[in-house]
């Protein structure tokens, strides 16, 4: 049991997530955006989380990377519980478990130069000093594909697929060993979807990575993933390797997803239902 | 409903707070009323002892606010040493004739400011958004004093306006519409002071927020379907930029009251401005509360009916409050 | 009339404040036909936007038309008056921006800005207005039109929001429709309603669709034709299937191969890379000579640095901007 778990670097046991909103006249609603869900993740290895908006993968998301507390549940990260833990100890977990968003040009300050965004962190965990700091941020720099000679322009002289990688870069800076990528790649481009793809799967075999990919798009996932979890209104429906999952979907809500995913060749074998 | 329930009750605290906050300040103050009695020889320290024990002047604090809240809830806010009176008459009338030129002075200013506004919006950087400019910031450096003071002499060099006061002698006789044109006619000048110093910061703000709006996508895609200019301008981009523009009208009128009191001490016209005064110097104690007290309510007031207003036009508000 | 559009050699560019010229688009020459749905592919700094924008003439300031010629349904569209252009717009010729969040007015009801898009065209009374505009929203929210008419852009979803932004498209019956990246923002799910509302539409009205997406993956079953747009320039028009199936211009070709999915992955098969296009878009205020794609090609030839390559007709209705094939 021990073994297996020492093999799992983050095991989610029965997450729960309700908020409450109140109407206009006072009545108060519960909305459940996650119910009972589990799953674990494998050391080096990339889980996709598929589902529609309002699925609750966010909220997963969230809870993860312990900025949001569960309802109830527990989470478990390199073997111990983190679900309910104190300040002190979530200051240790929480530079291991890294977010890459959606759009970068929300997630990074426009007005900041390139070495002060990916050297943030640094400075806020207060570990390097400054020429360490900045040699720690050109070393991010050669590793996520930025020339050297952009380290010091303001992040909205960067196009979207460097912004990109400047998130990751910054993402990086900390060492993590888990990182929860939101969509990081649906604004993108096609060719640049590509190039970051690439990049992503790079960086986990060079420094080891796990990757928990959020994403709606199937396509991507099943090219970037090991493992596809489905997620429907808060609750995990289907779970399973990826190339198993894509060829046989077992539940209608992955077949559903698979169909609305558009595809190039409209000769691909549609995938058959068990 | 709540979220207006809720800021009546932030009202009446602030209200309360400030009522005991000047009480305190005023009675901190050193010297009372009947400290420039003790000046005159002819009246012995214990008349003026038996003066101040009649007016409670001489009982602890806590004691005396609970007095005046009693008074007030009868009505009378107090006693007026100097005017030997209660003070909420004393009260009503200067309060009616700064609000009177208040509430003018606001309309006037917004009138102007809108299109002025607008216009430098829609020729961004043109000439006549730069003079514009220009004469806006000379108006912004001007202190008020100075503004007043400089109208005032005007007005008496010239001839062309009243030097003061609200009415002119024999105001009595006069029929309902000479009345009307006389009151008028003293208030073009306090007026006129008013509106030149509200008029810039109402100028650039309303310039600010349209031409925000101006480049937002959604005008440009009202365009693309062929919406006629003059509605795009009107109704699409002052409706967006109507938000910032309708809290920035609850300040206008707070800010204008400040400026109202100087302006009014200058060119003598009977509001609150010349009773304060009169009343911090000669330290008529209730009359000083009450006149705070008074302008705490308008400017509360203003605040108040901006947060309505902006409740009323943006359904995204309503919807942020509902789920609060 | 064969042709609907006519775009004939269309130069766009823009002038930054310290008066530096950007070109944005060079050379753009393709036609629309009635009742055909042509796809514009273009990837972020290909100038596609502009080109709706053009289109419509509604670039903004500091961009204008340099050169070229528009023809819609016969006339010259770059020397009608301003007037005459707004009531073609909107009526005739409409535009569905991005972002459907940003594209509606945040305080007005969406009953009311239809029928401002209504009211600009024709004439009528209230009542006849709101008439009308519960029946457009009836053709994109079958079972949903009252109360989306009373509601407000923030209660919609994206989705939602979009069927608004195409149903103030149809509300005059225009003939032809540019869609700036429709789906960009929404679920695959909602993206496929709403493709297929695109489809149902345009067999119902007769209308032609200029489709402009980055994503060649929306095109198939969809698009009639694929003009893929490059650097601002035009680098390949042809119908869909062969398009898709048998790409000429190197870019296409190395474009589609960055989708991934083309094949599922047979079990136990590791990951792979995915091909990719090396470098990055160019910039366009800092172009030299030759062809554009040049620095990214793999296929390079000698003339490649020299001069841009001219269309050559690969086959009837396929043309390519390569020197591979001549020019």
């Amino acid at each position: 049991m021990r073994r297996e778990n020492m093999d799992r670097l983050l095991i989610v046991e029965k997450i729960e997530k309700r908020y409450e909103r109140t109407h206009v006249l006072g009545a108060k609603k519960e909305v459940a955006a996650l119910q009972g869900v589990s799953f674990s993740l494998r050391r080096g290895s990339t889980l996709a989380l598929v589902g529609e908006s309002g699925s609750g993968k966010s909220t997963l998301a969230l809870c993860i990377a312990c900025l949001e507390r569960p309802t109830s549940g527990r989470i478990f990260f390199n073997e111990s519980e983190i679900t309910a833990c104190d300040e002190k100890r979530l200051r240790e977990v929480r530079p291991q478990i890294q977010l890459v968003f959606q759009d970068p040009a929300r997630a990074l300050n426009p007005r900041f130069s390139a070495l002060e965004i990916v050297s943030e962190p640094l400075l806020v965990q207060g570990r390097l000093d400054k020429p360490e700091r900045e040699d720690r941020a050109r070393s991010l720099f050669a590793q996520v594909g930025l020339p050297q000679e952009k380290a010091l322009q303001r992040v909205e002289e960067f196009s979207g697929g460097q912004r990109q990688r400047l998130a990751i870069a910054r993402a990086l800076s900390l060492e993590p060993k888990l990182l929860i990528l939101d969509e990081a790649l649906s604004s993108l481009d096609c060719s640049v979807q590509a190039q970051i793809a690439n990049l992503l799967m790079e960086l986990q075999a060079s420094l080891g990575l796990t990757y928990l990919f959020i994403t709606h798009d199937f396509a991507m996932a099943g090219h970037l993933a090991d493992e596809i979890a489905v997620m429907e209104q808060g609750k995990l429906v289907e779970l399973g390797p990826a190339d198993k999952l894509l060829r046989a979907p077992g539940q209608e809500v992955t077949r559903r997803l698979i169909a609305a995913t558009p595809r190039l060749c409209a000769a691909a074998p549609a995938p058959k239902a068990v | 409903m709540r979220y207006f329930l809720r800021r009546l009750m932030q009202a009446a605290f602030l209200l309360i707070g400030v009522s005991i906050l000047t009480f305190l300040f005023s009675t901190l103050a050193p010297g009372n009323y009947f400290d420039e009695m003790r000046l005159n020889p002819q009246i012995s320290p214990e008349t003026v002892a038996a003066l101040r024990a009649q007016y409670q002047l001489d009982r602890p604090l806590p004691v005396r606010y609970a007095r005046w809240v009693n008074s007030l809830l009868r009505g009378e806010m107090g006693f007026s040493f100097a005017y030997n009176s209660p003070v909420a008459p004393l009260l009503w009338v200067r309060a009616r004739n700064t609000l009177l030129l208040t509430f003018t002075a606001t309309l006037i200013a917004w009138a102007l400011a809108l299109p002025l506004g607008i216009w430098s919006a829609t020729t961004l950087g043109g000439f006549a958004d730069r003079a514009l400019s220009w004469a806006t910031a000379a108006l912004l450096v001007i202190p008020d004093l100075v503004l007043a003071l400089g109208l005032l002499i005007l007005a008496v060099r010239s001839g062309w306006f009243p030097s003061g006061g609200m009415l002119s002698v024999g105001f009595e006789s006069l029929t309902p519409w000479q009345k009307l044109r006389d009151v008028a006619w003293h208030m073009e000048l306090p007026l006129l002071a008013l509106v030149l110093s509200a008029l810039p910061i109402l100028v650039r703000h309303v310039r600010a927020a349209v031409a925000d709006v101006l480049h937002a996508p959604f005008l440009r895609a009202a365009a693309s379907h062929g919406i006629p200019q003059r509605t795009l301008l009107y109704k699409y981009a002052l409706r967006a930029a109507a938000n910032p523009l309708i809290s920035l009208f609850g300040f206008s009128m707070g800010a204008l009251l400040s400026g109202s009191l100087l302006v009014e001490v200058v060119m003598s016209w009977p509001g609150l401005g010349p009773l304060l005064l009169e009343a911090i110097l000669a330290r008529d104690l209730y009359v000083v509360i009450g006149g705070v007290l008074c302008s705490t309510v308008f400017l509360v007031a203003g605040n108040f009916l901006a947060d309505v207003l902006v409740y009323w036009a943006d359904p995204r508000i309503r919807a942020g409050a509902a789920t609060k | 009339m064969t042709t609907l559009l006519q775009v004939h050699d269309l130069h766009v560019g823009y002038i930054s404040r310290a008066g530096n010229r950007s070109p944005a688009l060079e050379g753009v020459t393709f036609d629309v036909r009635p009742g055909e749905i042509l796809g514009v592919l273009g990837e972020s700094g290909s100038g596609k936007s502009t080109l709706a924008l053009a289109l419509l003439r509604l670039l903004p300031g500091n961009g204008e038309i340099l050169k070229g010629a528009i023809l819609f349904e016969g006339r010259d569209f770059l020397q009608i008056e301003p007037r005459t252009l707004e009531r073609i717009r909107g009526a005739r010729l409409a535009l569905i921006f991005q972002e459907p969040s940003l594209a509606l007015h945040p305080t007005m009801r969406i009953g009311e800005q239809l029928s401002d898009v209504l009211a600009a065209h024709e004439s009528g009374s209230r009542k006849e207005l709101r008439q009308k505009v519960l029946q457009l929203l009836a053709e994109v929210f079958p079972t949903d039109a009252v109360r989306v008419a009373d509601s407000y852009p923030h209660q919609l979803s994206g989705g939602q929001q979009q069927r608004v932004l195409i149903a103030q498209a149809i509300a005059c019956g225009p003939s032809l429709i540019v869609a700036d990246e429709p789906t960009a923002s929404l679920d695959p799910t909602t993206q496929q309603e709403i493709l297929s509302l695109f489809r149902s539409l345009r067999d119902k009205f007769n209308l032609s669709l200029i489709l402009i997406t980055h994503n060649p993956a929306l095109l198939p079953g969809l698009a009639d034709r694929i003009l893929v747009l490059y650097a601002g320039t035009v680098v390949e028009i042809g119908p869909t299937e062969i398009v898709l199936t048998s790409p000429q211009h190197p870019y296409t070709r190395a474009l589609l191969q960055t989708v991934p999915g083309r094949q599922v992955r047979q079990a136990n098969e590791s990951r792979s890379l995915l091909p990719v296009i090396p470098g990055e878009a160019p910039n366009l205020s800092a172009l030299v000579n030759g062809c554009r794609f040049e620095p990214r090609c793999t296929d390079r030839l000698n003339q490649c640095t020299q001069r841009e390559p001219a269309e050559v007709a690969v086959s009837e209705a396929h043309s390519v901007s390569c020197f591979k094939y001549g020019g």
